[in-house]
């Protein structure tokens, strides 16, 4: 293995800016790695080598430019974001032949500042599922342990950050998808406030819970990946029109946690918590008091109904963000159809998986005539409450720390055929969707049954990304660091 | 059988004269080559988001302002999911339970009287695509150049009881829509569309009765035909003891008939919820006092004071500002030369009839309103004839050319020197001795003969006036 791949992002891009290290020998790693680890990983469902390797030499030939604050730094890209003249797939048949003709904003933001985009990574199917086992191309395995999952949606990118294939890698949060693959694998894993980074590009699922995000080894390769990607767009009219802050700086003054205060939730830290993962959590918040940090009691009383509340939402949504899927303009359509009607349900059934089916159907349901005020607009005014909460709570502390999956990754198939069971490990996360707040995951150490990630979540105050990370990071590096992942050592 | 009330609500479809679609920069010029102005937004690609044109914003809220409608500073979209070929994303982006303006009125002119029809609500929308069918090829093409230009659904309350009433309606809001300069007002082509909710009733009865929505309404005489049948169709099922039934009815021009396109069984369920993508539309209470500033004298405004300050017969003021293109033209031409009410005459007769056979619109006739006046004042100054105009005005109309220089060079200049008709009239008496001796023993009716033979002679250009004075005074 490489040395370049045991560097950080921010490790690697000092290198690459102190002329040590040139981007196409940053990128050659990256695919060597890639080729070594993908047979047992499948993380990724297109790799971009020959591009990548062509960028890379452009970059050289240009010579390295300091405004362009990735320069030369290899990423993977969660399939759920368009990239120009490179294959989106979604993890579905349907889109199976579909390349796109533009960037996603987030992506033309890191190609503008100088990253090489290697590969695009795994994912559940339109990134519904929490596991990345509704792939329709391949099974990505956990880099801890291969008979286990990596977490999902964002499975790929966190599996193929943490395997060292890439130095960070973007991923999409509806629910809890980049947080809670990033705590099954053991890195870093951000969703930012709604709004504070465009969505134009990404494929959309559930559209007033969808953020994009980074997945990286450090809170500080986070910070850097967010710092490029956040902030206006006028594409997207949901992206706040708010200046962003100097991530750097604002985790240089923070050596200690001294004044301040961390939030912990009862409903959090309850029943339903698996044993190895609540003593593995404990012990982080443990670390935090010992670097200053005060703790509270909060509650966030309708965290109950978030469950409900959430698959009402994203699934409604998502029913009628998957309408343009219809094989008429692209991607793949049946063949033998003999009339209209029949083209779109041939072409519907046979391009997209059970799970995507069954949320189109559920989110059809609850929007039907009769049926909306029972369902969607209740959930919506629950959705209100949940956000109340979260500003009562965070008006008490300046962070909430809580769990952010329940158990560590579970083995492949022990949940599929049980789809509720599959909703329920979303539990810590979607809330937090729902209120459109920023949350991170930082690795917490291995679980002493399993030897599994366990990962501690944090939560923030709205566009409060700075204050959030600085916490984390100074959190994160008195955490232990558990190393090399097993399974790809 | 019981005497019915017909209750008619409209539904009106206008696409806004803006130079990009509602929710991308795509522009929306109409007869561009298929899909040519199209891109990952209105194409409705994977991952694309709207972002909502201001301007059209701004023409929907004029129009609102303009039908007396309350306009609400905050409003919502919302989307309206059906599949479609024609419909790239799976929805359209419209408004449902938060629209753009609240109620409103139009007052209207019909044959019984004023009459005032209720504005339910005015809300943003973006069109569709348009599917071409090739019988020959057994495909359907798909052309998205439409689809995303912006529209304004105009729905009325079910005010209207005749379809002379409904035709009213429909031409007062076209005329402020293009006195508002927002809508090309064009119904062959589309850009205003209207849909007809028709139902009948015993009149007296409160209740109202089960309506059909015809569609396929593509001229306003299709309009009124369509309506007119309907109400007759349901009047017979009602009066054989049958019931109407509640279904979407596609009128058919040619048979001019309605048929059953589908029923309520196989209505759409929409889903409608609001819109993730964008935010609400939050409008300052200064911008909406800044457009109703703006706004220019409309129809009604402008039928009233031509009537005053031109003293024009009611009928011609109202046919001069239906359009403003017409009524810019009057003005323009009265501003030419002071004669409004021949002006007027000659607007309402000729021009207005070669306008409608060329289907030109006023602004864009060959000849201009200085031409018009000039024709006038010809005709006053005695230059030409008043047969002579109206001989030439057709060529004048397609060339555009200047009826003083266009009169001289034909030779059309009238004859007004005694001396010349002199001559023509002594050769008619001459050539006409049996005609002579009958008007002279008391068929006086022979005068015209003896005019028209005159002007003959004279190729028409002789000033019938002096013709006249001439043969009276040699018959008498």
């Amino acid at each position: 293995m490489s040395d370049l791949i045991s560097l950080t992002l921010t490790g690697l891009r000092d290198r690459l800016a102190a002329g040590e290290v040139s981007a196409r020998a940053a990128v050659d790693a990256c695919l060597a790695r890639i080729q070594a680890t993908e047979p047992a990983l499948s993380a990724l469902i297109t790799v971009d080598a020959d591009a990548a390797r062509a960028r890379a030499d452009e970059l050289d030939a240009a010579g390295y430019d300091p405004a362009k604050p990735l320069w030369g730094v290899p990423l993977a890209i969660k399939d759920a974001l368009t990239t120009k003249g490179l294959r989106t797939t979604c993890a579905s048949k349907i889109l199976d032949n579909f390349t796109p003709f533009y960037d996603a904003e987030a992506v033309a933001r890191l190609r503008a500042a100088g990253a090489v985009i290697v590969g695009k990574a795994n994912m559940d199917e339109f990134a519904m599922g929490s596991s990345t086992e509704n792939s329709a191309y391949q099974l990505t395995r956990n880099p801890w342990d291969a008979e286990r999952i990596p977490g999902g949606s964002s499975g790929g990118s966190a599996a193929s950050v943490t395997a060292r294939q890439c130095f960070g890698a973007l991923g999409t949060d509806t629910g809890g998808s980049i947080r809670q693959p990033a705590s099954l694998c053991g890195c870093v894993g951000l969703k930012p406030s709604y709004g504070r980074v465009s969505r134009y590009g990404l494929v959309a699922y559930g559209s007033s819970l969808d953020q994009i995000g980074p997945l990286t080894r450090t809170v500080e390769d986070a910070a850097a990946l967010l710092a490029v990607i956040a902030g206006p767009d006028a594409k997207d009219s949901t992206c706040a029109d708010r200046p962003v802050d100097d991530y750097a700086a604002a985790l240089a003054a923070r050596p200690d946690l001294s004044g301040t205060t961390i939030g912990l939730p009862v409903e959090f830290w309850g029943q339903g918590l698996d044993g190895e993962v609540d003593e593995r959590l404990r012990a982080a918040v443990d670390t935090a008091r010992g670097l200053g940090a005060k703790t509270v009691e909060v509650s966030l009383p309708h965290s109950k109904y978030a469950i409900a509340a959430y698959y009402i939402v994203a699934m409604a949504e998502a029913s009628s963000n998957l309408a343009r899927f219809d094989g008429v303009r692209y991607g793949v359509r049946d063949a033998g159809a003999e009339e209209l009607v029949d083209m779109y349900a041939r072409s519907r059934s046979a391009g997209f998986g059970d799970e995507v089916q069954r949320r189109i159907m559920i989110g059809t349901y609850v929007l039907s005539a009769g049926y909306y005020d029972a369902y969607y607009r209740k959930a919506a005014q629950v959705r209100r409450l949940i956000r109340d909460d979260f500003a009562a709570a965070l008006a008490q502390c300046d962070v909430l720390a809580g769990p952010v999956s329940p158990v560590p990754a579970w083995k492949i198939g022990a949940m599929t055929d049980d789809p509720l069971q599959m909703y329920l490990m979303d539990i810590f996360t979607i809330s937090l969707n729902l209120a459109g707040l920023p949350g991170i995951s930082i690795p917490a150490g291995l679980g002493a049954t399993s030897g599994m990630p366990v990962g501690l979540q944090l939560m923030g105050r709205a566009f409060d990304e700075a204050g959030l990370l600085a916490v984390a990071n100074t959190l994160f590096k008195a955490l232990p660091d558990a190393g090399l992942p097993r399974a790809v050592a | 059988m019981p005497d019915y009330e017909a209750v008619i609500g409209l539904e009106v479809h206008a696409q806004l004269k803006t130079a990009s679609k509602l929710f991308c920069s795509c522009s929306t010029a109409f007869g561009s080559e298929p899909n040519e102005n199209v891109c990952e937004v209105c194409s409705g690609m994977p991952g694309v988001l709207p972002v909502l044109n201001r301007t059209a914003v701004e023409y929907a809220v004029k129009m609102g302002l303009a039908v007396n409608c309350e306009i609400n500073e905050r409003s919502v979209f919302a989307r309206k999911n059906y599949f479609y070929p024609d419909l790239p994303a799976g929805y359209q982006i419209s408004q449902y339970e938060s629209p753009l303006c609240g109620p409103g009125h139009l007052d209207v002119e019909t044959s019984a009287g004023p009459r005032r029809i209720g504005i339910t609500r005015i809300h943003m929308e973006n069109d569709a695509g348009k599917n071409i069918h090739s019988s020959a090829e057994n495909v359907s093409y798909v052309d998205l150049n439409r689809a995303g230009v912006p529209l304004i659904e105009i729905v009325s309350d079910p005010d209207i009881r005749t379809s002379e009433e409904a035709v009213a309606y429909l031409k007062g809001l076209r005329s402020i829509l293009l006195y508002l300069g927002i809508c090309d007002g064009n119904l062959e082509e589309g850009s205003f569309r209207c849909d007809a909710n028709v139902s009948i009733r015993p009149r007296g009865q409160a209740e109202f009765g089960t309506r059909a929505e015809l569609k396929n309404l593509n001229s306003f005489r299709n309009v009124q035909r369509a309506i007119d049948y309907e109400i007759g169709r349901q009047a017979d099922l009602l009066d054989d003891g049958e019931a109407v039934v509640q279904e979407t009815r596609l009128y058919d021009a040619g048979r001019n008939t309605t048929a059953s396109m589908r029923g309520k069984e196989e209505a759409h369920d929409y889903r409608y919820f609001p819109d993730p993508d964008l935010i609400p539309i939050q409008l300052e209470r200064a911008w909406i006092e800044k457009w109703a500033a703006e706004l220019p004298e409309l129809p009604r405004e402008r039928r009233e004071r031509m009537a005053a300050e031109y003293d024009l017969p009611a009928e011609d003021a109202r046919i001069l500002t239906e359009e403003k293109g017409l009524a810019d033209y009057f003005e323009a031409a009265v501003a030419a030369y002071d004669a409004p009410k021949k002006i007027a005459n000659w607007m309402v007769g000729e021009f207005l009839r070669r306008l409608n056979e060329t289907h030109t619109a006023a602004e864009d006739a060959a000849m201009g309103p200085e031409s018009l006046a000039a024709l006038v004042a010809l005709i006053d100054k005695g230059t030409i004839s008043g047969k002579i105009a109206k001989d030439v005005f057709p060529d004048l109309f397609a060339s555009g050319r200047a009826p003083e220089e266009y009169v001289k060079a034909k030779g059309l200049v009238q004859i007004s020197d005694a001396g010349a008709i002199e001559a023509a009239v002594d050769a008619v008496i001459a050539a006409n001795p049996a005609e002579v001796e009958a008007y002279r023993g008391g068929k006086t009716k022979l005068m015209g003969f003896f005019v028209g033979q005159v002007m003959r002679e004279t190729r028409g250009k002789a000033n019938p006036q002096l013709v006249n004075e001439l043969l009276q005074g040699r018959l008498g």
